[in-house]
């Protein structure tokens, strides 16, 4: 068996990796292309010729106001979100790896929402602000727990945010308690010797030493927030009057509710833009202060 | 009193106010699912007039369970998610593993351009992809509405991940000479792999298997646009539809919705160990 001939390498390789590359370029690489060609041309997802317009597709998402909401309003959502979740997260990890009692159980409990779907939570909480919240306003007559809080525009953004928070913590606890564990007991020693405080050494020894924690979860959580879709989808459907409709929402209405396939594509991608730059950016800044144990 | 016997007792009190915090935020964690279950044994006017209460005033009643397992037809649902997820999760593994093997042993072109493809496309949402995904295997290659079409989608989307986790177990975890052994002793490298390779990656293994595994049966975006008949439906989509159809029945709509939960629950009580460490060691690899 000749190992450095052509056949031998194609054989190999097709026999190894041609599956994966045969699903990787139908299902990831073919849309992508495509999805560029889709925003040149304007198809209603029904008729066989997709007429060329040109940039038309990328002057109306521009001029979409309703995308700009959207826009503005996952914007708004995720700062808040990212924030909230990243701060809760790593409070429980402090928390869960101080070596308090119970603290496995503590750790599987947190991470139990993320083992259920979007769709499910949404409704599980759906359940939880329009009844139970509400019966408990009205049986001890507080006005402002007495009516849904989903059915008013502020109130609806705060759901969201209240389930986003829920559901990621506990998935980020546990980067953030691996982050705990990898700094080694020693260096927290060495420093409460020179002088310093639990609290200081925490603060000046271990939290440097997460950074990559850090930089992964606010990777995650930009991410996963950029692109919030099920919980949107069953929680609030973006009602009140669509004043919770996120970007993703509205992409997925531009094209397979109005039909507008090519501005619906080119918004995805400007979507994925802002994501992109916001999470690398991010990342980039992260990683450049990282330091070495 | 003695530095040790203070520090002792500051750590006792700050464990007990961190215990106290954590139990609070522990019962706000599973509330939801208090309400959930307290509440789908009640009649349906017993959830409208006090959703709070432990004990209808109609007392307890099971009724919920048998109807929303008929209406929302749950074990065709929990078939279809059970078959498309096993199958997915046992592809992706096998495709990602070949394929990460392949990449590592050998510095050929095709190798680094579809690593460096894959790494890349792990930053694409799907979003991104769904409208052309749609555009192209609804309308020009008419193959939705298949379950083998999901699962087929499914590998595609989770092979970059799968393929950049196995390329660092093997990179860092095979050692070379082993395979070489093999190749000595007269194995063939497709031998090779499946006899020496493959068992060594279990960590890798169950890692992926976790990840992807949670991710297929909880989807909901993908498989919505591509399963239209109501046959093929999974358990996300049918909740879905069965939330709009059967809004005001909420004792029906909450039966459904604890069904929906329950496998993944038990199956976490039995695998709590590997599903975290699945997780964590996946989220800090990717």
């Amino acid at each position: 068996m000749k190992k450095n001939t052509m056949s031998y390498k194609v054989k190999q390789y097709l026999i190894f990796a041609g599956p994966a590359t045969f699903l990787f370029c139908a299902v990831v690489i073919l849309p992508f292309v495509y999805g560029l060609y889709l925003t040149f041309t304007s198809w209603d997802g029904i008729s066989t010729t997709k007429p060329f317009v040109g940039v038309a597709n990328y002057i109306a998402a521009f001029q979409d106001a309703a995308y700009w909401q959207a826009m503005g309003r996952t914007i708004l959502y995720s700062v808040i979100s990212v924030i909230l979740v990243n701060v809760v997260a790593f409070l429980l990890a402090y928390m869960v790896t101080s070596g308090i009692k119970g603290q496995n159980f503590f750790r599987a409990g947190f991470f139990i929402p993320n083992l259920i779907g979007g769709i499910v939570l949404g409704y599980v909480w759906k359940f939880v602000f329009n009844r139970a919240i509400v019966a408990i306003g009205q049986s001890l007559s507080i006005g402002a727990l007495s009516t849904s809080w989903l059915s008013t525009t502020n109130g609806a953004m705060f759901c969201l945010i209240l389930v986003s928070v829920w559901q990621y913590a506990g998935y980020m606890m546990l980067i953030y308690v691996a982050g705990f564990m990898s700094v080694s007991k020693s260096l927290m020693e060495a420093a409460q010797i020179d002088g310093c405080t639990k609290t200081q050494a925490t603060i000046n020894v271990t939290i440097p030493l997460m950074r990559s924690s850090f930089v992964q979860c606010l990777f995650l959580t930009i991410t996963r927030c950029f692109m919030v879709y099920d919980v949107n989808l069953s929680l609030t459907k973006g009602e009140p009057f669509n004043s919770s409709v996120m970007a993703a929402m509205h992409v997925y209405n531009q094209a397979f509710a109005y039909k507008n396939y090519g501005t619906g594509q080119a918004e995805a991608l400007i979507l994925f833009i802002v994501c992109a730059i916001v999470g690398v950016t991010q990342v980039y800044i992260g990683k450049k202060g990282e330091v070495a144990a | 009193m003695t530095d040790n016997a203070k520090a002792a007792r500051n750590k006792k009190i700050s464990h007990a106010i961190m215990m106290l915090i954590l139990v609070i935020v522990f019962i706000a964690f599973v509330f939801p699912f208090i309400l959930v279950v307290i509440n789908v044994f009640k009649t349906k006017g017993d959830i409208n007039s006090a959703p709070l209460a432990l004990v209808g005033s109609h007392g307890f009643t099971l009724d919920n369970f048998p109807n929303a397992i008929k209406k929302m037809n749950f074990w065709s649902c929990f078939k279809n998610s059970l078959i498309i997820t096993v199958s997915a999760t046992v592809l992706t593994m096998l495709f990602s593993s070949m394929a990460a093997f392949v990449i590592v042993r050998n510095k050929w072109k095709a190798c680094a351009l579809l690593f460096s493809g894959m790494v890349a496309s792990m930053v694409i949402p799907f979003q991104v992809l769904m409208i052309p995904l749609v555009s192209l295997y609804g309308a020009t290659i008419p193959i939705l509405n298949s379950r083998i079409t999901l699962i087929f989608m499914h590998v595609g989307f989770s092979l970059s991940m799968a393929t950049f986790m196995f390329h660092g177990a093997i990179h860092t975890n095979i050692p070379l000479e082993l395979e070489e052994a093999a190749l000595i002793d007269g194995c063939s490298r497709w031998k090779t792999f499946w006899s020496v390779v493959f068992p060594l990656l279990k960590p890798t293994i169950a890692t992926v298997a976790v990840i992807d595994a949670m991710a297929f049966w909880n989807d909901y975006l993908l498989p919505s646009l591509v399963l239209r008949k109501k046959e093929m439906y999974t358990l996300p989509i049918a909740m879905q539809v069965f939330y709009g159809t059967y809004t005001t029945d909420i004792g029906l709509i909450l039966a459904a919705l604890l069904l929906a939960m329950l496998p993944i629950l038990i199956l976490y009580v039995f695998l709590q160990r590997y599903i975290i460490e699945g997780v964590t060691s996946g989220a800090v690899k990717g």
